[in-house]
């Protein structure tokens, strides 16, 4: 509900009030039809999160609208920032939802929010992909594009997932698409409607059906877990009692590479995410760990202290052929490979302290690549090569920056204090990073522009180490 | 002799208890026959069929490593910092001594770090702090393969807290038995 320019504050509460309400009473009316959950994303102008006590408000009015709300969605998005031009989209309510148990339109929904691209607009009627919309109706309700669509069940069990989007302004079909999905996959088949919508109406490709991993501690124990990029539909790929740190996708988005302290050291595994069949891949004398894959997938960048120190190896994705890349009496680690595969960048202290350092992949002389601070660490690669997000120590604070490569500009991104673990979504677009809230660890995305920030709420427990997968799941 | 008069004294005794005990006959108490037993097993071989002699004492040496064994393990440090400071030399030397007494025996020294900073910057630098443990115990002669430094950086803190006296505690190097 993006205010006019010059609204006094005034006008915003009023504005702001009214929008809680209808969302409170769009949420009762969901809860009385259907065992869904209701996904009330807010959004507010910058200015209005700016005050305190509209911040506590906004989250308390997110909590009492999701009070009633199920256990189906235990993620809820909060969205801060407003983007430029932001497209006005209703998505009605698919026909049929029920029948697989998942609320496809409101995913739909929270995704298109969540990008900061588009503003859902009321929908209602009962309407699918086959009907043919009054456009005088919708281009009366200000409304660019609609999206309509069912869900049937198939005669082998699965469920089809149809769509269809209109451009309300010209009047035109713009297609659609059918997904024929088992019950499982309906969370899936929902963020592909969202693709397929978000990659028709900006040109670029979407993220929603990829998937995160990340790391949660509660009560002295540790997971590794995987879930939607909305955060939700989490399960569990590794339970432990003992420390989970760093991550790494496989770039088919089969496996995952990680550090487990669960032989009382650092050693790097690698786990098959649908068998759960793992792996050691480095154990050698003394610490094992900021495993980093190869654009191809064959090899894996690590740091070894096995002859002293940590320094960088690379070995096969099987462990074996070990090389060793660095040899300084430094501390060189967090290892990334460009996504050309030629360039590996990396942490160093051989300066005096943490900086980023740039070379060759097949080892060779560094060039350093941070200047300006005296810690930079945690260095992520944009797909396109040509940004790099990190972490940079100003006084006390751990803020997250983004790097232009080519002019060596930087850019802060947060207004947080303890930023950790920044990671590219595969188009470049978000970048997904743990900071502290409210005495708790946080998962956020932000755009690269710093404008447009989401936060994934969990159910409660300390979530850190995001790594964002690739496409093609 | 001894014989007759232990039994001469179980009757004495008898014969106190009897005006509080139920009637006991005297006459019918048993007498204790008692015949040498050999010594206890440690009498060695000066037991033999006389018993062992009766000044016998045996030595028990306290291990003069068993101290060394409960000595404290563990050396702090200061921010960003891996340097072992002179206060904990005595640390050291006490696990160096055990170790270099006992070859068979291993130790993992096991690096940490305060929660401030990034994850594995910080696993890189537990270890550096396991290794400077690692290096003062070799220049006292001990085998590098009775130790493995090992790093848990940051994840493992000892004290939870986010203020100096928390932190303070957390950067530590501990040696720990295999």
């Amino acid at each position: 509900m993006p205010a006019k320019a010059g609204a006094s504050w005034q006008d915003r509460i009023v504005l702001w009030q009214s929008f809680v309400e209808r969302r409170q009473a769009r949420c009762l009316a969901c809860l009385e039809s259907a065992a869904f959950g209701c996904l009330p994303p807010f959004m507010t102008t910058p200015d209005a999160l700016s005050r305190p006590h509209w911040r506590r408000r906004a989250v308390l009015a997110a909590l009492g609208a999701a009070a009633g709300a199920p256990a189906l969605a235990q993620f809820r998005v909060e969205i801060s920032g407003v983007g430029a031009t932001q497209i006005p989209i209703a998505i009605a309510r698919f026909r049929d939802e029920k029948l697989g148990g998942q609320p496809i339109s409101e995913i739909v929904r929270a995704d298109l929010e969540r990008s900061g691209l588009f503003r859902a607009i009321e929908a209602p009627g009962v309407l699918d992909e086959g009907s043919l919309p009054v456009m005088s109706e919708w281009k009366g309700r200000n409304v660019d594009a609609l999206a309509l669509g069912s869900v049937s069940r198939l005669a082998d069990g699965r469920f089809d997932v149809r769509h269809k989007l209109w451009d309300v302004v010209k009047g035109e079909d713009l297609g659609g698409q059918a997904y024929a999905v088992p019950s499982a996959d309906l969370r899936l088949a929902a963020h592909r409607v969202a693709d397929a919508i978000y990659e028709k109406l900006t040109g670029e490709k979407g993220v929603f059906s990829t998937r995160i991993a990340y790391v949660t501690r509660a009560a002295g124990r540790y997971t590794l877990r995987v879930t939607d990029a909305d955060g939700e539909g989490g399960q569990v790929a590794l339970a432990s009692p003992e420390p989970i740190i760093s991550p790494a996708w496989s770039p088919n988005g089969r496996e995952l590479a990680y550090v487990s302290f669960e032989t009382q050291k650092a050693v790097v595994w690698v786990q098959d995410i649908s068998s759960g069949a793992r792996r050691k891949v480095a154990d050698f004398r003394g610490s094992n760990s900021a495993p980093a894959w190869s654009p191809d997938g064959g090899q894996l960048a690590v740091t070894l202290s096995r002859e002293g120190g940590s320094q960088l190896h690379v070995m096969d994705r099987g462990g074996g052929n070990v090389r060793r890349l660095t040899s300084s009496s430094a501390i060189d680690t967090e290892p990334v490979f460009s996504p050309d595969g030629r360039q590996i960048y990396f942490v160093s202290d051989r300066g005096g302290s943490p900086q980023v350092y740039r070379m060759a992949a097949s080892g060779g002389s560094p060039e350093r690549v941070t200047f300006n601070g005296g810690y930079n660490i945690s260095p992520a690669i944009s797909p396109d090569g040509r940004s790099m997000a990190y972490i940079t120590r100003q006084g006390g604070a751990f803020k997250l920056m983004v790097m232009d490569l080519a002019s060596g500009d930087v850019r802060a991104l947060t207004d947080t204090s303890d930023d950790e673990s920044p990671s590219f979504a595969p188009n470049g677009r978000l970048i997904i990073y743990a900071t502290r809230s409210g005495g708790r660890d946080v998962l956020m995305t932000t755009t690269l522009d710093g404008r447009i920030k989401t936060r994934l709420l969990s159910s409660g427990l300390d979530v850190r180490e995001p790594v964002w997968g690739p496409f093609g799941r | 002799m001894n014989a007759m008069r232990g039994s001469l004294g179980a009757l004495a005794a008898a014969a106190l208890l009897a005006g509080c005990a139920s009637g006991v006959k005297l006459n019918e108490t048993p007498v204790e026959t008692r015949t040498p037993v050999a010594a206890d097993a440690n009498a060695g071989a000066g037991a033999g069929a006389g018993g062992a002699p009766q000044s016998q004492v045996t030595t028990v040496s306290v291990d003069p490593n068993a101290a060394a064994a409960n000595a404290p393990r563990v050396v702090y440090f200061d921010f960003d910092s891996f340097v072992v400071k002179d206060e904990y030399r005595p640390v050291v030397e006490a696990q160096a001594k055990r170790l270099n007494a006992d070859k068979s025996k291993r130790v993992s020294i096991e690096g940490h770090t305060d929660e401030r900073g990034g994850r594995e910057y910080n696993l890189a630098l537990g270890q550096k702090r396991a290794e400077a443990v690692a290096r003062s115990m070799s220049l006292l002669g001990v085998n590098a393969a009775q130790i493995e430094p090992v790093s848990f950086g940051e994840e493992r803190p000892a004290v939870q807290g986010s203020d100096e006296g928390a932190w303070a505690k957390n950067r530590r190097a501990e040696i720990k038995d295999r």
